[in-house]
């Protein structure tokens, strides 16, 4: 990974101007967003120290850039998000993709092509009325991203490290280690070989602090593979252990990095990858020239 | 004839959670069109959860909202644990309650002090606004921590929390894990008496209407996981019945679907519905900080006093918890065996900006076969649009900036949530006078 920001701006005077900060989202939650202001101890202290000239969820004032720091939350699911990737892309110095969604796609990129019409037509009656892209996409599907934070949602710890390398002109520590090694330090016992409970630990990259295994549940994925892990073995293992079905060791596989090739790879072998047919939307449908205002009595005319 | 056509375009809706925008078309002074439009990138979400068990759909749910995932997997375990017959322990349906008080608090702390007060007062931002009120917004935020910290403490996390599974947790809380909880609380609950004096003062602008609000209603307990669904002219519906009386509808304009009852109109979730309908049920410092206010009926019939009746349900939330907290014991099991069953499961719990309804259907296989949810913030777009265009033609002879700050705002005080809508909120204006062509 490459941090541009710490290259970039190292011959800066550290007195100089604050630097521009634009946190954007495009198809997600919200959530990793609110990880920023979830930093209730630091925000006060951060505003001071970063000027945040766009983040539409916390402020109504607004820039199109230039951005020194750009936070991207969100995977590309619309022609407009693809274009508007774009634009961000040359208005930032650092581009960072925060999130499963920005950096991996999301639980959203578990559709592909073969099911996007009938995903549309599950949840819209008109699906013509809504418009979006027959694949989710994470951000380094379409431009250069200069950083990543993975995690769903991003982890607050790693989110302060990289805004502390980003002041002091450092690279983040944002380790590259299983899971299981979280585990092992923290003295979680191994819910694999303990509790015969599926884990995707062993290959998944840690950043969270081992969770789930805390909680007393198998790893789910939400920060993806790490570099190198062996999916296949941990799959078949999986499937030996606890008589699993292929598809339910699929599903395991089809989360909110499911999309990443590692993961999609077992999904494609073993199932669990979304059912078809779907039943089709309930919804009801509008009158398309049907653009009179809602009134809260039926004799409320406004003419 | 000829008429002038105003044009109001509010792109990029800020400071909610989400991206729409506000189209607005006057007609001779009055409005002939009002239309929220959505244009959150649609996520699937109904599809998704297809070929899903039970306990997957709770965590993909989670990720429609990062601001309210309590909510999502609140309703879903209640519709399938209601489906397969599962009754939880006590300190379950206790900890539930615990969990939802959390993200309650940290829910309305974020739309009180970081996304609505600057409007009251002036300022585009919290930021903006801590430079010459830095005591209150630091406040607000050790308000809005303390809801984070109930949610980490039982989920692991604040943002899409780890431990709920049908029949009860993954894990349960040591009783010492919550008690550590008490004194954030304790000062958040002093924090959230304070913030209903202080909203309660902000002024609002003077608009009133006639809604009909909708809540669940529970004898013995403000509403959460549990009760009817009741509404300001007498319904009182299972949590399962929700499509009895309500129904979703597509309109062109919108990537969420709206709802509307049975008789095509719109009706009014959240905050005010709840503290108007379920006021009696309050925790008793609740009841007593609105009554100080004297709010209840503006509550009711002004929007923009939707501020105070979330600031009194922090009151709420945190005094439960407290209560909650005090009273913990922890079961023998995290959780209670179960079995599934085919069927259909639906469920109506309170998020935090209203009525959050599933159902799913489950399969002989125990998966989901179909899903439908229907969102807080997707049935209020109608209420928003009604009031819209009840309230526009008042601020019509304004200035430009200020009749846009105006609605702005107003569409601000239902806290949409339009990544739950399906998500986005956009807000510019344009003003088009142009000759009628008839």
């Amino acid at each position: 990974m490459a941090l541009d920001v710490a290259a970039g701006r190292a011959g800066r005077p550290a007195a100089a101007r604050r630097p521009r900060v634009g946190v954007v989202k495009l198809a997600s939650c919200d959530g990793c967003q609110l990880t920023i202001l979830d930093l209730e101890d630091h925000l006060l202290d951060l505003t001071e120290r970063f000027e945040f000239v766009e983040f539409a969820e916390a402020t109504s004032r607004r820039s199109s850039g230039p951005f020194d720091i750009l936070f991207v939350e969100g995977s590309i699911s619309t022609p407009e998000q693809a274009a508007e990737i774009v634009r961000l892309r040359a208005a930032a110095t650092t581009l960072v993709a925060i999130g499963a969604c920005a950096t991996a796609g999301g639980i959203q990129a578990l559709r592909t092509a073969a099911e996007h019409e009938a995903f549309r037509s599950a949840v819209y009656p008109v699906p013509a009325y809504v418009e979006s892209l027959a694949t989710a996409t994470p951000i380094s599907a379409h431009v250069t991203v200069d950083a990543e934070l993975r995690g769903c949602p991003i982890d607050p710890g790693q989110l302060l490290e990289l805004l502390t390398a980003v002041t002091t002109g450092r690279r983040p520590q944002l380790p590259d280690q299983a899971v299981c090694v979280e585990c092992k330090r923290r003295g979680i016992p191994c819910v694999i070989v303990a509790r015969d409970l599926p884990c995707l630990g062993p290959v998944t990259r840690t950043g969270c602090g081992a969770i789930c295994p805390s909680f007393g549940r198998g790893c789910y994925g939400c920060f993806g593979p790490r570099e190198g892990a062996n999916v296949e073995e941990l799959a078949g293992d999986l499937r030996s252990r606890g008589g699993r079905t292929d598809a339910e060791v699929g599903r395991l596989f089809a989360g909110f990095t499911g999309a990443t090739p590692e993961f999609r790879g077992v999904t494609d072998r073993l199932g669990g990858r979304p059912l078809l047919p779907l039943a089709p939307a309930t919804a009801h449908v509008a009158g398309e020239h049907d653009t009179t205002p809602p009134a809260w009595r039926p004799d409320d005319a406004r003419q | 004839m000829h008429g002038s056509d105003l044009r109001f375009q509010v792109h990029n809706l800020t400071r909610v959670e989400g991206e729409g925008s506000l189209h607005l078309l006057v007609r001779d002074g009055a409005v002939a069109e009002a239309r929220l439009e959505i244009f959150e990138a649609p996520r699937y979400f109904e599809a998704l959860v297809v070929g899903r068990s039970p306990d997957e759909v709770l965590d993909i749910v989670a990720r429609i909202c990062g601001i309210c995932p309590v909510a999502y997997q609140m309703s879903a375990v209640h519709a399938f644990e209601d489906l397969f017959g599962v009754e939880v322990e006590p300190a379950t349906h206790a900890l539930r309650r615990l969990l939802y008080c959390g993200e309650w608090i940290e829910s309305h702390a974020l739309h009180i002090y970081l996304l609505h007060a600057p409007d009251f007062l002036g300022y585009p931002s919290a930021v903006d606004m801590a430079r010459d009120h830095r005591e209150l917004v630091a406040g607000g935020l050790r308000l809005k921590q303390a809801g984070n910290r109930i949610v980490a403490t039982l989920g692991g996390r604040a943002i899409h929390p780890v431990s709920v599974r049908v029949g009860g947790w993954s894990k349960l809380p040591r009783r010492a894990d919550l008690l550590a909880l008490r004194p954030a609380l304790e000062e958040a609950l002093e924090l959230a008496r304070a913030t209903v004096h202080t909203v309660a003062e902000l002024p609002a602008p003077p608009f009133e209407r006639e809604p009909r609000l909708v809540a669940l209603h529970h004898p013995q307990e403000y509403p959460m996981n549990r009760g009817r669904i009741a509404s300001s002219d007498g319904l009182a519906l299972a949590p399962q019945a929700w499509g009895e009386a309500f129904h979703e509808v597509q309109v062109p304009w919108s990537n969420a679907l709206q709802s509307r009852g049975a008789d095509g109109l719109p009706y009014l979730l959240g905050p005010a519905a709840r503290v108007v309908l379920d006021h009696e049920q309050l925790h008793p410092l609740a009841r007593e900080a609105l009554a100080e206010t004297g709010a209840l009926e503006s509550i009711r019939r002004n929007p923009y006093r939707s501020i105070v009746a979330r600031a009194v349900e922090l009151v709420h939330a945190t005094a439960e918890a407290l209560d909650i907290i005090a009273a913990y014991e922890p079961p023998d099991a995290p959780a209670v065996a179960w079995e599934s069953r085919a069927g259909t499961a639906a469920w109506a719990t309170e998020a935090p900006r209203g009525l959050l309804f599933h159902r799913y259907a489950v399969g002989d296989d125990g998966l989901v076969a179909a899903a439908t949810i229907v969102p807080p913030t997707a049935q209020n777009q109608a209420a928003i649009e009604a009031d819209v265009a009840t309230f526009a033609p008042r601020v019509l002879d304004q200035p430009m900036d200020v009749a846009t700050h105006t609605l702005e705002q107003l569409i601000r005080s239902y806290d949409p949530c339009i990544s739950c809508a399906t998500h986005f909120l956009d807000l510019s204006v344009e003003r088009q006078p142009q000759e009628d062509a008839s």
